[in-house]
Formats: structure tokens, sequence, C-alpha cells
């Protein structure tokens, strides 16, 4: 198999591009895909100043890396959930990723802040995933907010972005529908404009290359997604990309062409400020808010139930 | 050949010459949802494992994270 470019031996071949690159110029591939992306998008530029979410996993380090690489003013900003070894891990990886390159990272103690994940899932009885994705959301526009960022960068890649797509569709989630794009604006003085830069590049084509680049980026899966929904969504979507290629990439391009823009401009309703924290918010208070004093609630009513020794006593 | 599963950390030996895109066939795992490596190169669909290979397959599909808002 050859590459495309260049005619020397290809070390990958992508089928919903009907083509083969060897490394250099796979590399390129992707540099270029991001950042043709981020202008035809309308991402940013570079007097941006983008906090990117970094986990430690391939996509957000490949991304910080391709970021920094084309001159863009990054930061890092990487939260550490208290989910065991798992997150002491992703820590570590993030942490020697940044320093080797010599790049900003702010890390951050879930714990320091509010709680760590299993504690917000437990005395909530959500899902962990539930109750980390939001944690994650929540500090991540109040950092982005209180050091000044102007943009948001996460690494969500293509299939992650068919998987949401799919799981909205599946229960008709209008309202997430409505917001589910790679440039979401900012609605709000609190929020700062949020970007996927990878949302057209694929799992496969994020870690091959993260593995081209030898980006160190954390194996393991977060040892509460197992069973998560998210995964089921993503197993049909790669059967049908199995016999369909390019199927993910037409499903997700062309609800943002079709579906998209309508559902959009029906959702109008701007956020107003959370009353506890004052971060955007659709009610009284914010979704982490509400959380919090759910956990909180469970927690004083705890202390309020005696101890069996206090009862025999 | 020995072929090393990630991030389950498991080992098989598997006998036989086969083409990646059979060797994956074979472990019912669909292209695109993994990375096939020898020492360390990334293998194409048509490249052929084989004998004292050792072949490493590392799935690149994650997940788990909440509907975004």
């Amino acid at each position: 198999m050859k590459c495309k470019r260049c005619r020397a031996k290809a070390e990958i071949k992508l089928r919903h591009h009907n083509a083969a690159f060897c490394r250099p110029c796979f590399v390129f591939f992707v540099q270029r895909q991001v950042e043709r992306t981020i202008a035809q998008d309308k991402m940013f530029g570079k007097d941006d100043r983008v906090l990117i979410a970094v986990s430690g996993g391939k996509d957000s380090l490949a991304l910080w890396e391709i970021l920094a690489g084309l001159g863009y003013a990054t930061t890092g900003l990487h939260l550490a959930l208290g989910i065991g070894e798992y997150s002491s891990e992703s820590t570590r990886k993030t942490q020697a990723f940044a320093s080797a390159r010599g790049l900003e990272l702010v890390t951050v103690d879930l714990a320091e802040l509010a709680e760590p994940v299993p504690t917000l899932a437990r005395f909530t009885n959500r899902p962990p995933c539930a109750a980390c994705g939001l944690a994650k959301r929540h500090f991540m526009d109040k950092i982005a907010d209180e050091r000044g960022f102007s943009v948001l960068a996460t690494g969500h890649n293509l299939d992650d972005e068919a998987a949401r797509l799919m799981g909205n569709v599946m229960h008709w989630q209008m309202d997430y529908l409505a917001k589910q794009r790679p440039v979401l604006e900012s609605t709000h003085e609190r929020f700062a404009r949020k970007v996927r830069p990878l949302y057209r590049l694929t799992e496969y084509e994020m870690a091959a290359y993260a593995f081209f680049r030898g980006i160190d980026y954390i194996l393991d899966e977060c040892p509460n997604s197992v069973g998560a929904t998210q995964l089921i969504y993503k197993d049909a979507l790669n059967r049908m990309e199995a016999e369909m290629p390019g199927a993910k990439m037409s499903f997700v391009r062309d609800f943002l062409r079709n579906a998209q823009p309508l559902l959009a401009a029906a959702d109008t309703r701007p956020p107003s400020s959370c009353e506890r924290c004052g971060m955007p918010s659709f009610g009284a208070l914010c979704a982490f808010c509400n959380l919090r004093r759910e956990v909180e609630a469970k927690q004083a009513k705890r202390s309020l139930v005696p101890s069996p020794t206090r009862v025999l006593t | 050949m020995k072929v090393r599963l990630l991030p389950e950390r498991r080992e098989l030996v598997l006998d036989g010459r086969l083409r990646v895109a059979d060797l994956l066939r074979r472990l019912d795992m669909l292209p695109g949802t993994v990375m096939v490596i020898r020492g360390d190169v990334l293998l194409t669909e048509d490249e052929i494992v084989e004998g004292d290979d050792f072949v490493e397959i590392r799935r690149v599909i994650s997940g788990g994270s909440a509907r975004d808002r």
C-alpha cells in the first residue's frame, strides 16, 4: 500500500477517505485538517487565549500538541477527578507531557473545589459519568472565566460527536441537539466560546497521530465507564462504519448542515446567572450547584441519623 | 506469533501466517477500533504477521463521558 501524497510505503489506511499515508504525510494531513477546521468554522485566532481541557488521554494531548505547534496561545487545564489510581496516572501523564514540551498547565484538584467524583455520584444516586461530566463542565467554564480565557477547547473527536448525536437522536433530546455543534458562541458574560477542533477526525486517526508523535497518553479507561451508554453507541456506529466507510462522518456532517441550524435558530433562550455561584444557569441554580445542594442535603441528613453507638448509649 | 492486547494487558499466542485484516476478523475486532503495531510501526490491513512476530493490538475507542449540555 502506497502513500497518497508521496508514494512511499503507507503506514495507515483511511477507508473513509479512500486514502493511505506514510507517517510524515499522515501527521501533516492531521495538522492541516485541524488548521482548516479552525479556520472554516471560525473557532479562534492567534490573538485568542485558548484554554484546552486535557485529561491525559490521546485526544486532548494530541490537540494540545497540534495547537501549540500551530502557534496558538494555549494553556492546558487538567482536573484531577479523584477516581483512584486512574486519576493519579492521568495527572502524571498530563504533567509529564506539559513539562517535556515547556507548555503551561493548570492542574486543579476537584476534591479541593468540591467533592471528588465518587462522592458526588454516591450522594446523588447518579451514574458516575453524569456527575463527572457536570463537575468537569462547571469547573472548566469557571476557570476559563476566572483566568480570562476567551476560548475553551476540548478534544472531542468525530466518534465522540457521532455517539453523542446518536444518543441525542435516540431520545430526541431537542435542547441538546440545539446545542450540538463544534462552536458554541458565548451566550453569557462568564462563558468562553467553546470549540471542538477535532470533530472531523476519527478516534483511530487521533490514536495513530498520538502514536506517531510519541505522545505518552493514558491507555486505561476510566473504571467508572464500564458499560457506559456512549460505548454502546460507538460500537453500533463502528459496525456501520465497517460496512459503509464514511457513515460516521456523513451522520455528523449532514446533521450540522441540514438539521442543526434549524434547531439552533429555535433555541434563543439566553441563560441567566446562578444565584449561588454566579455562573450561567437556566434555573435559579446552575446544574452543578443543584448537584452540590443534593450532596449537602444527603450529608446533613446522614449526620442527623443517630449512629448505632449513639442509640446504645 | 505473540499478540499483546491493550489496555487489557492480555497476551495470546496464535499460529499461522495472517493478513492483519484476517487477524482482526479472527479476534472479532472491527477495523478502525484498534491499532495493530509491530515494533514501532503501525500495520495496515494488508500486512502479513507470522512466526516470531510480536504484535501489539491497542484499542483506540474511549468513552464513558456523560451527555454534554
